[in-house]
């Protein structure tokens, strides 16, 4: 349909899927088609449905009612086994892998070649399979690596490598890119496209628009669980699919206002750490926000880290509010009055088996105490519903389990956790990853109220639109090293990519 | 906002309080099913003598039971809670029989050693970095050779402090009201269970173990001094140990060296029986208690009925497995 020629089959054909969940409609009779050598973009935010769609595609899910057809012919996809056998395959965004195996057995678990009568797993045979992968991924993974030492845009590579293995001719991306940089993106696309030529149909999910710009010949918007439409990518304007997917129209990309004032904050100075972090200084003032730019592995991270004190540091001083303090734990940086919000916020922001209340409570329990024996869950209860109220927390109580809430108010109960231990000095690490577009939007207007209300915020985000919406101030960080700093008022993406990647010539 | 917040609150996790409540409603309605069953069809079951005998058998589990239930929900495993009982029997034995003085010092003895030796495995585990189960392994045999070399391996016997039977086997509840015999070890192991429930659920110790139970690096980017929380809850530990070591040597009227060994595996059964999560974040005192209780019916009605002593540990091991399946298919459900 892409191109109206009518001799090109259908490939997969979903139509009038349904699926409930006890007290939620998931899927209400939603359609999907994919053609071969198509890449159809899947969009919507968190919770339209595009997952469930999906796994009832990749047999994890059961439809309630609906039929699927693969090459014509109706299929039941009774479980992941069975997809695969049809050749349908999928990335998650979450890595499935096991960290103590290399690449290639990775790859191969399963279905390992074999020599010897079939006793003995053929390592060499696999190592140059898996070789002949990256190969064509163009990428520099060795195959007999250990996966748990890599990176995470290198492990995902590597289910991406196990994928392709399959000799998939549906291949469903879950925001592959999420983890990748430019150059990896770049790789990436590259084997898309070759994957397109040889027939493969590809279902990419994403919340990117200007990858579904660049590779998507079609775009499906779900909202809600239902089906809204489908589009042809190329030519449908940006503000129509966001339109689709929000039900409300965005205000337009808008870019930092105003600055910070004169009162400096926090001073890093000489900041080192191995080969991660090299001679790094900045500043941050109040009412500011500063921007942290850079290409995975740059080196954002550690910063952020070893300022917040939870890794060993080589040499540096740090200076906050003009006095100069030893920064050697996480308690010590708290009582400096500085927050980290990590990007992964189910192993290092929350403790998602708790409760919202006792999330946002838990770094000022003491505070609480104020020398009584037995917590006041009363006074809890009331502080933690403040918050909620204060930051617009989407829950149904103060009392419901975080890992029950979406990204978005995830992390503003972290936001939340750090006003109320008075923190003013916030490190944001990927703070709008894993959240869907509306309420990213929700999330900016959140920093530059609490910038304006004189917080000194640091962003780091691999996201350039993110950075340039947000920052008064962008450094930009390369191999360790801040390689230049821009007013965010007039920084171009050009101009911050060619700060990321300019690699030391000399140096060693 | 904020009544209407909470009001609601209760009413929204009423889901899953009715899980965790529906979990240690099956622990108890196992219980009342054995009691049943075995007053049923074991002669001389429930009687009065019987009964005592369960709770006399349940006391010093149920109190091992409560001291383990604290490091399984901070995450951690403790090991050494048989012999560290031992150890600190035999600690009140050198300073109530060796040293003659008072029984509350020896109380005190007992305790505060069990609480120190608790406290070097937590910190052994916080500071070095060694996982709880290695660590816990080694205090286990440290813990039985110290109890070993300081009783000179022989049975320390506490005639010359004719009160000691205080501390388990006599009944001071009977002198109350006249026919409820339930010993004092008994009375004990409730009290120990009551307030360990309280400082759970109640105060910052708790909130912290459950914090670090659930997600412990969360907790040190909190700015939470996580290794002293570790400390002070392996420190908690030792010290109930040591309260089931007073009980146990009230018992016996002895601190018995050679004894411990073996105990600790009874403890994490029980906790592992009353719903408590081996992966730590998730877990309750009553469970465990109800736990100690199931083990010590079924011994003790298996035993009334004639089976085997070798059978009995076979079914034990059955128990273990089928409480956990449990548990893994009402957290299915919800």
């Amino acid at each position: 349909m892409p191109d109206g020629s009518v001799a090109k089959p259908v490939l997969v054909d979903m139509r009038g899927i349904e699926k409930s969940f006890p007290g939620v409609r998931a899927l209400n009779s939603v359609s999907f088609d994919l053609f071969p050598g198509e890449v159809h973009a899947l969009m919507g935010e968190n919770g339209a449905g595009k997952s469930t769609l999906m796994k009832i595609l990749t047999g994890v899910y059961q439809p309630d009612a609906g039929e699927i057809r693969v090459d014509g012919t109706a299929v039941a996809i009774r479980d992941p086994h069975a997809a695969q056998a049809l050749g349908i395959s999928i990335i998650h965004q979450e890595l499935f892998l096991m960290n103590h195996l290399t690449a290639a057995q990775n790859i191969f678990i399963g279905r390992e070649p074999r020599r010897g009568l079939g006793i003995f797993v053929d390592e060499d045979q696999m190592r140059r399979d898996a070789a002949a992968i990256f190969r064509r991924m163009k990428v520099d993974i060795q195959p007999s690596a250990e996966v748990g030492q890599m990176t995470v845009a290198r492990q995902q590579l590597v289910e991406i490598a196990k994928a392709l293995s399959y000799n998939a001719r549906v291949l469903i991306m879950d925001e592959p890119t999420s983890a990748l940089n430019e150059t990896e993106v770049e790789h990436l696309f590259a084997v898309i496209a070759d994957l397109k030529a040889n027939g493969v149909g590809i279902v990419y999910i994403t919340h990117k628009m200007d990858e579904v710009k660049r590779i998507a010949d079609r775009v499906t918007v779900m909202r809600d669980g239902q089906y809204i439409d489908t589009l042809p990518a190329a030519t449908t304007p940006m503000s129509t699919i966001i339109q689709l997917m929000v039900g409300r129209e965005l205000a337009d990309q808008h870019r930092a206002t105003g600055q910070g004032t004169k009162d400096e904050m926090l001073r890093v100075t000489g900041l080192n750490r191995g080969s991660a972090i090299r001679n790094v200084s900045f500043s941050l003032r109040k009412g500011e926000i500063l921007g942290f730019a850079g290409l995975m592995g740059a080196g954002r991270t550690e910063v952020a880290r070893a300022v917040f004190g939870a890794d060993p540091i080589d040499s540096g001083t740090f200076h906050v509010r003009g006095q100069e303090r030893r920064i050697a734990s996480p308690a010590d940086a708290v009582t400096q009055g500085i927050a980290y919000l990590s990007e992964d916020r189910k192993h290092f922001g929350l403790v998602t088996g708790m409760s919202v209340r006792d999330n946002i409570t838990m770094a000022s329990w003491f505070r609480y105490l104020k020398g009584r024996v037995f917590m006041k869950d009363g006074d809890l209860d009331r502080t933690a519903a403040e918050y909620v109220e204060k930051l617009r927390v989407k829950t149904p109580s103060v009392r419901q389990e975080t890992r029950l809430l979406s990204g978005g108010n995830q992390q503003k109960v972290v936001i939340g956790k750090w006003l109320l231990r008075d923190c003013d000095i916030l490190i944001f690490d990927e703070p709008t990853r894993g959240i869907d577009i509306g309420a990213k939007a929700e999330i900016y207007r959140l920093l530059e109220e609490l910038a304006a209300q004189g917080k000194a915020i640091i962003v780091i985000s691999s996201e350039l639109p993110e950075v340039l919406r947000l920052s008064h101030r962008i450094a930009v960080m390369c191999e360790g090293r801040i390689t230049g700093e821009l007013d965010g008022r007039s920084a171009t993406q050009e101009e911050i990519m060619t700060l990321a990647t300019q690699r030391r010539s000399a140096a060693a | 906002m904020s009544d209407t917040t909470i009001g609601k609150s209760v009413a929204a996790n009423s889901g899953l309080l009715s899980a965790a409540t529906l979990q240690k409603a099956v622990a108890f309605a196992v219980l009342v099913a054995l009691l049943a069953f075995f007053s049923l069809f074991a002669t001389n079951f429930a009687t009065g003598a019987n009964m005592v005998g369960i709770m006399q058998a349940t006391a010093v589990n149920g109190v091992l039971g409560v001291a383990v239930t604290f490091v399984i929900i901070s995450g951690g495993i403790d090991l050494s809670v048989g012999t560290m009982m031992t150890l600190t029997a035999v600690m009140a034995g050198l300073v109530l029989t060796n040293l003659g003085l008072p029984l509350p010092v020896g109380i005190l003895a007992a305790i505060a050693s069990g609480a120190f030796m608790g406290a070097i495995s937590g910190a052994v585990i916080a500071k070095l970095k060694i996982p709880p189960f290695i660590a816990t392994l080694g205090m286990m045999q440290i813990a039985r050779g110290l109890a070993l070399v300081f009783s000179g391996a022989k049975p320390i016997y506490f005639n010359d402090t004719p009160n000691y039977g205080l501390l388990s086997p006599e009944s001071s509840i009977s002198l109350l009201i006249p026919g409820l015999e339930i010993p004092n070890g008994v009375m004990i192991m409730f009290g120990i269970a009551i307030i360990a429930s309280i400082v759970l659920n109640r105060t910052i110790i708790g909130r912290m173990i459950f914090a670090l139970g659930s997600n412990e690096e969360a907790a040190r980017l909190s700015g939470i001094n996580v290794d002293n929380w570790k400390i002070l809850t392996y420190a908690i530990c030792g010290g109930i140990c040591g309260i089931a070591g007073l009980i146990v040597s009230s018992r016996l009227n002895s601190a018995q060296p050679a004894l411990g060994l073996g105990y600790e595996l009874d403890a994490i059964a029980a906790v592992v029986i009353g719903g408590t999560s081996l992966a730590g974040g998730r877990g309750t005192v009553m469970g465990t208690i109800i736990g100690a209780f199931i083990m010590s019916v079924l011994t003790n009605g298996l035993r009334v009925m004639g089976v085997l002593e070798e059978w009995k540990i076979v079914v034990t091991g059955v128990i273990i497995i089928v409480a956990v399946f449990i548990d893994i298919v009402l957290r299915k459900r919800t």
